[in-house]
């Protein structure tokens, strides 16, 4: 196969990822890139097999049975409740493949480079593990942070930011000595080195932000992962690689963005992790001041949704372990059937991942046009009858509207408080992930429906 | 302080200003409360009730007024034959009355309350904010009388209101057309609505098309540009040709409709005539007319106030106590917004109540302060929007103050914050470009004209699908196996057996990631 059929082979593949990642502007569109990302990849396969395999093609086939099955599997099985985990776990593998992937392309001894271009080709191996050890196993905390392996709770050590700044250094030294390195095994101990540093910086770096940062942390480790593929590309020259970790990156990149947005905290602070911590004492305290809840039972909520004209429901993560959306979708049903405007408000952020509640309501068969957009419903509340809040709390904050020295002031929220009258289904008294005290829960037209979500509105679902 | 809660003389008016509820919640305050023995009989409270609430009963109407510091009532005071004085005269010099005292049209009875050196509140004077809205007694009276105004209208009405098919027949729907849905027409239409009736509303405002159609009844329209908006919330005076476009639509209603309650009232007038003898004459016979401005008027020509009459086979009702005939309901209502008059008055909480000239609620319920006669309060500044509301009560909500312009010079701003970085970053490709070989700057061009097409693509994905974008973007991430494939045919064993492990995982992350967005995407497919 000559190199410039592989080029051209390459571009037709990075043209159908972007089209990929551009089809999912709209649910129309976007299983048709689905399947432009699928052609793409089987064409880069297929091309590179080809024409850079020369021998253990059984093996290679083998391999990719056995993995391609695997995938397969897992896919099948997760539950979409757990959607986050895999995404952290599939990260994972991502950034594991680039340091392997780099090691190899160290010991390779056909590369043979002079000058500017070997130095370049060093701190590009460095570069690419370093990123991909981080990736790894940054995505393995967070897989464990999700899936309850790890508390959620931020690991505080003492001068985590010193620690931080302490291991960059370290591995930027580590750099310089390595691209210096006049004997290839010494460089290898040094890229050991760094691995290792990456990794713990990839660890603490992981383990010291809250749970309610949970949505940041994986498209930042989607980014990195796309970043290490970039690397990769570059240290293979490979401009494929480069394209997809660069575009993969950027959109890794921006969803953290919009995620940080969501919460108004700056991309720093999120990394520099810990948030909730140091409000939690002081507002354990006020929660005696707040004021008294207002109970109700099912027969009450079942009767003001009957009577309400129009019902807005905001879902939030304790939907998700309680795996309530299909109660919810069968309420919603309901209700629409009885001539009832229902619509469902999704805040950015709300989950543990950037559309987590979508997917939900999608799976429970949710039709998509009453599912609104933070943005697109907050000015509606105050004609809505019945806000049901099913497991959201930091998201339906009214403090952080009203109370300037709370640690969320700022953030964006859904101003559930202005319907007519708010449901607010909890397990218990509990603070949400950032850990401040909800004084939506006080207020007078707010009713508090304790008890597991998805229990309850079973029950709703009889009620009606 | 004491308060004395007196026993209503005004004829048939069986009204009275607290309950023993409320009785409990004014010891509360502080305050000791008497009631004079019968007060709340018309109500259906006795004696005993006010007495197990904890307040003293004064066994004449004498004593109850000379012990008081603070009296409530619910009609303004009038002669009492029955002693041959005037109620005022009863009071003791400096007291407090909290009553409906209808200013504009008692003066003789302000000048005699300023005599006395008298501190007087009258409850239809709270102006109409949104923070006094509990304190409304007009609307709590109001909301009563459109409520009894169906049912009176029921009771002489010959027909079911809603339709029915029985065994015995077909029975038609009554239709009700309600004119003025101010606080008494939106409670008309909703009761109305209830017992199943075809409602029909009009009102000069058209602010409140919404709020009739919120409750299901059909908004009559006229082919008239005239907004009827006046201030504080109520109407004003509309023009001539406004006015017979209107009378128009009526008379032809008139022929079809069964029942009509009207409820229009121009503060400060008389009831405008809106249901000529003619109309009448055209309407059903059998048919009801509910007149609720008849105290002002009547806005029928043959209404005759206090009475129910028939005219041409139609029934005219005419009762000026509407509230009074509901009166259990009526004093809940009324003694709550006293209550809550005397709580915005007590701030102390101490049994004894300021009256605060600054506070705009306040200012405009007091029209007589120690002998000085302070009505007509200022204007409050309020925009009379109302908001839709399914109670059938008005919210007339303040003013809001307009948001500041963003000032110019932030714009500046963050034009020389970006200014900055993009300097840094060309010197930084500068310096790149100084020193990098050829080929490693045509994989660097790619590598950012790549990072502008993810930046403009991904900002177009659909905020719902962010998590297909995110096992997607995985799903092709790991194009990294193509660094795999280029080195599992080393014979270098540790490269191949690395090339090896990098491929499984890959492989598991390929096939995963597409096959878990495209199992996604299928669920978003409605």
């Amino acid at each position: 196969m000559t190199s410039s059929l592989i080029t051209v082979s390459y571009l037709a593949a990075a043209i159908l990822f972007i089209l990929a990642l551009g089809g999912l502007k709209d649910n129309q569109s976007a299983r048709r890139g689905n399947l432009y990302g699928m052609i793409g990849m089987a064409i880069a396969i297929l091309v590179t097999i080809s024409a850079f395999v020369t021998q253990n093609h059984n093996i290679l086939i083998v391999v990719m049975v056995i993995g391609g099955v695997a995938g397969f599997v897992l896919s099948r099985r997760v539950k979409m409740t757990q959607m986050p985990e895999l995404v952290a776990i599939l990260h994972s593998l991502v950034g594991l493949a680039a340091v392997l992937i780099g090691f190899a392309n160290f010991l390779d001894p056909s590369v043979n480079l002079t000058g500017v271009e070997k130095t370049i080709h060093e701190i590009e191996i460095f570069i690419s593990i370093g990123i991909g050890a981080l990736t790894f196993t940054g995505s393995v905390i967070a897989y464990g942070k999700l899936s309850g392996m790890i508390g959620g709770s931020p690991l505080m050590l003492p001068a985590k930011h010193w620690l931080n700044l302490f291991m960059f250094i370290a591995v930027v030294v580590v750099g310089v000595q390595f691209v210096g390195a006049q004997n290839h095994a010494d460089a290898f101990i040094l890229l050991m080195v760094m691995t290792v540093i990456a990794m713990l910086f990839g660890m603490h770096m992981v383990a010291a932000i809250g749970g309610a940062d949970m949505p940041v942390v994986i498209s930042m480790l989607n980014s990195y992962s796309g970043w290490a593929a970039a690397a990769t590309g570059f240290m293979l020259s490979n401009d494929l690689l480069i394209v997809t970790g660069a575009l993969v990156g950027s959109s890794g990149a921006i969803l953290s963005y919009i995620m940080c947005r969501a919460m108004n905290r700056s991309f720093i602070s999120v990394i520099a992790g810990g948030f909730g911590t140091t409000s939690g004492s002081k507002s354990t305290a006020s929660t005696e001041a707040l004021g008294d809840i207002t109970e109700i039972d099912i027969a009450e909520t079942g009767r003001l949704l009957n009577a309400a004209k129009q019902v807005v429901f905001i879902p939030g993560y304790g939907m998700a372990m309680a795996q309530a959306q299909h109660a919810v979708s069968e309420i919603s049903k309901i209700l629409l059937a009885k001539g009832v405007n229902v619509r469902f408000a999704i805040h950015p952020v709300a989950g543990r991942m950037p559309g987590h509640m979508n997917v939900l309501l999608a799976e429970a068969k949710v039709s998509y046009d009453i599912v609104f957009e933070m943005d697109e419903i907050n000015n509606d509340f105050p004609e809505v009858d019945v806000s049901v809040v099913i497991g959201a709390n930091d998201t339906v904050n009214p403090s952080a509207q009203d109370d300037e020295d709370s640690p969320i002031a700022g953030m964006p929220v859904l101003e559930v408080w202005k319907s007519k009258t708010t449901i607010v289904l909890k397990r218990g008294m509990a603070a949400g992930y950032a850990g401040v005290d909800n004084p939506l829960f006080v207020k007078d037209k707010s009713r508090m429906l304790f008890g597991d979500a998805k229990d309850s509105l079973d029950l709703i679902i009889k009620a009606l | 302080m004491k308060i004395s809660v007196l026993k209503e003389i005004h004829v048939d008016e069986k009204r009275v200003a607290t309950t023993p509820d409320v009785t409990q919640k004014l010891i509360k305050l502080g305050f000791d409360v008497i009631v004079e023995t019968g007060a709340g009989v018309g109500s259906n409270f006795s004696d005993e009730s006010y007495r197990q609430a904890g307040a003293e009963i004064a066994l004449t109407a004498e004593l109850a007024w000379k012990s008081a510091d603070l009296v409530i009532k619910v009609r303004p005071p009038e002669q009492n034959f029955a002693l041959g004085c005037h109620e005022v005269d009863l009071m003791s010099e400096g007291c407090h009355l909290i009553s409906f005292l209808w200013p504009a049209q008692n003066e003789k009875l302000l000048k005699q309350l300023a005599k006395r050196n008298i501190t007087a509140l009258s409850m239809d004077s709270i102006p109409r904010i949104s923070r006094a809205q509990k304190l409304d007694a007009l609307s709590s009276m109001a909301n009563i009388a459109g409520y009894r105004a169906v049912i009176e209208a029921s009771a002489l009405f010959g027909r079911f209101f809603a339709g029915q098919i029985t065994a015995a027949g077909k029975v038609a729907p009554a239709k009700v057309m309600v004119i003025g849905a101010g606080v008494a027409g939106l409670s008309a239409i909703a009761t109305a609505k209830s017992l199943g009736a075809i409602v029909r509303a009009f009102d000069t405002r058209p602010e409140v098309k919404e709020q009739i159609q919120s409750m299901d009844a059909e908004f009559l329209e006229l082919e008239f540009e005239e907004d009827g908006s006046g201030e504080g919330g109520y109407a004003k005076v509309m023009s001539k040709e406004f006015i017979d476009a209107e009378m128009a639509l009526f008379a032809e209603q008139a022929k079809e409709v069964d029942v009509i309650i009207t409820t229009a009232l121009i503060p400060g007038k008389p009831a405008p005539k809106l249901i000529t003898r003619a109309m009448i004459e055209s309407m059903r016979d059998g048919s009801v007319v509910v007149d609720l401005a008849a105290e002002q008027g009547g806005n029928c020509e043959l209404t005759e106030p206090g009475k129910v009459v028939n005219r041409n086979g139609v029934s005219i009702v005419g009762y000026t106590d509407l509230p009074s005939r509901l009166a259990t309901q009526s004093s809940q209502l009324y003694a709550t917004n006293i209550y809550n008059l005397i709580e915005e008055m007590s701030p102390l909480k101490d049994g004894s109540i300021l009256v605060d000239m600054e506070d705009v609620v306040v200012r405009g319920a007091t029209v007589v302060n120690q002998g000085e006669i302070t009505w007509p309060a200022p204007p409050v500044a309020v925009s009379a929007v109302r908001k839709p509301s399914l109670g059938g009560q008005s919210i007339v909500i303040e003013a809001e103050p307009s948001v500041p312009v963003k000032p110019p010079s932030k714009v500046a701003s963050v034009a020389k914050s970006s200014l900055l970085p993009m300097l840094i970053g060309g010197l930084a490709l500068f310096g790149l470009g100084l020193v990098a070989p050829p080929s490693f700057m045509a994989h660097f061009t790619v590598f950012v004209l790549s990072c502008f097409i993810g930046y403009m693509v991904i900002w177009n994905v659909a905020p719902a699908l962010h998590t297909p974008l995110m096992s997607l973007t995985n799903a092709i991430s790991s194009i990294i196996v193509l660094g795999a494939l280029t080195q599992i045919s080393s014979d270098n064993p540790t490269i191949m057996i690395l090339s090896v492990i990098a491929l499984l995982i890959t492989s598991i992350n390929i096939v995963g990631g597409f096959s878990v967005s495209q199992r996604m995407l299928q669920m978003f497919k409605g």
